[in-house]
């Protein structure tokens, strides 16, 4: 299933569209840029035919020293049915073979005025963005010190009262309830909230507020990259919890596997604060001060020394 | 796991208000239940996650419970669907 078709480029980048208007509709499904350089020069056998194809000054320059038969050929094996369009940057002028071709396959030309590397990165980042596999997640989003912490458990068990309390701190709040999150780059999950519950939030009791409203627009943020898992769940006599904090769990969102810290919940323990506290401890630990780690080395050294004591 | 497909018929469709009926109906049972419509997949539980679904009049939803009690959890939003919101 694609959501992407040329369409969106002609209005994204305001691109020229020169020929092959019946295309327009066609998917894209890679983000991935092909520069037909090979193939201009005759050879065909791995053609990318499903990537948008960009010629640039080389490409066009080097076409007009071809014979007009080779280059009648080589320009129709660039238009396939599977082609979602061909670019060409800088303004330059197209090639009349290269018109005729796209019309009649239907394969959209277009034509831009940035430079190829230009509009190259730019396709890429739009693309990469737009083509990103996205999931649901039922939890909270919140933006603490500059760290996307998601907030999972349970219904019930206090993810948006927590989250009201950490606004009051001074955080941000990006989505309650519904986290919609796309994988953009490896390990880069970006979360948002669902178009019509952004900046609300629902307490038990209250119902439905608008934080931004409430708040200030300092206190919601549109989007965050989310880099911690909090999952909050109720107090279970029967499990161990985390009582150092060497060992470190991960939660797994689409491709990604995130930090995870799973904190019980009982009457009188100050959510927030914990919360707060596992996020300031997660940026002072990437920025390579474990405290866990530095105290069990610290008991390992003095072991050690207690043997050598001994003898 | 239990699964049924619904459309719901009602004028408002799933608006604030049943909507929050079919949440509270949902949260008396401990099955994990979801609610899914357009490709869109989110707990039945959350209600600012069912409302930020915002089906319409002719929208047709997928309900699937996974737990202990899924087959009463099933029947009772089942149940609740049919009284006021479609079939």
């Amino acid at each position: 299933m694609s959501k992407v078709t040329t369409r969106d480029l002609i209005d994204r980048f305001s691109l020229e569209l020169l020929s092959g208007e019946e295309g327009i509709y066609r998917p894209i499904t890679t983000s991935d840029i092909s520069r037909p350089g090979l193939e201009m020069a005759g050879f065909f056998t791995y053609y990318p035919r499903r990537r948008l194809q960009l010629l640039g000054r080389s490409e066009l320059t080097f076409l007009e020293r071809l014979d007009t038969e080779v280059k009648e050929e080589r320009l129709a094996k660039l238009c396939t049915s599977n082609t979602p369009g061909v670019i060409i940057s800088r303004d330059l002028e197209a090639p009349p073979e290269l018109l005729e071709s796209a019309e009649r396959s239907g394969v959209p030309l277009l034509r831009a005025r940035d430079t190829t590397t230009r509009i190259s990165s730019q396709l890429t980042d739009f693309l990469d963005a737009q083509l990103a596999e996205t999931t649901a997640v039922h939890g909270v989003l919140v933006d603490i010190y500059g760290i996307g912490v998601l907030l999972t458990g349970a219904s019930g068990v206090g993810k948006s009262e927590t989250a009201l309390d950490l606004v009051r701190r001074g955080h941000r709040l990006v989505a309650d309830d519904s986290v919609e999150i796309s994988q953009q780059h490896a390990n880069t999950l970006m979360g948002r909230p669902p178009e019509l519950i952004k900046h609300l939030l629902e307490i038990r009791g209250l119902g439905i507020i608008d934080v931004m409203t409430l708040f200030g627009a300092g206190a919601v943020r549109p989007f965050k990259r989310i880099t911690l898992n909090v999952h909050l769940e109720l107090w279970d006599e029967d499990k161990a919890y985390d009582r150092l904090g060497v060992d470190e769990d991960t939660m797994r969102i689409i491709e990604t596997d995130i930090p995870k810290y799973t904190i019980p919940v009982r009457p009188g323990r100050n959510l927030a604060v914990i919360v707060e506290v596992a996020a300031m401890n997660f940026r002072l630990k990437r920025m390579g001060i474990n405290a866990a780690q530095e105290f069990s080395d610290k008991l390992m050294d003095v072991i050690e020394d207690y043997d050598r004591d001994e003898f | 796991m239990e699964q049924k497909t619904f459309t719901i018929t009602a004028e408002t469709g799933l608006h604030a208000r049943p909507a929050t009926q079919l949440v509270n109906k949902a949260g008396q049972f401990s099955s994990e239940i979801n609610i899914e419509s357009r490709g869109k997949s989110v707990n039945l539980k959350s209600i600012m996650g069912v409302m930020s679904l915002g089906v319409g009049k002719g929208g047709e939803v997928i309900i699937t419970a996974d737990g202990n009690d899924e087959k009463e959890a099933m029947e009772a939003i089942t149940n609740q669907i049919q009284e006021e919101l479609g079939e």
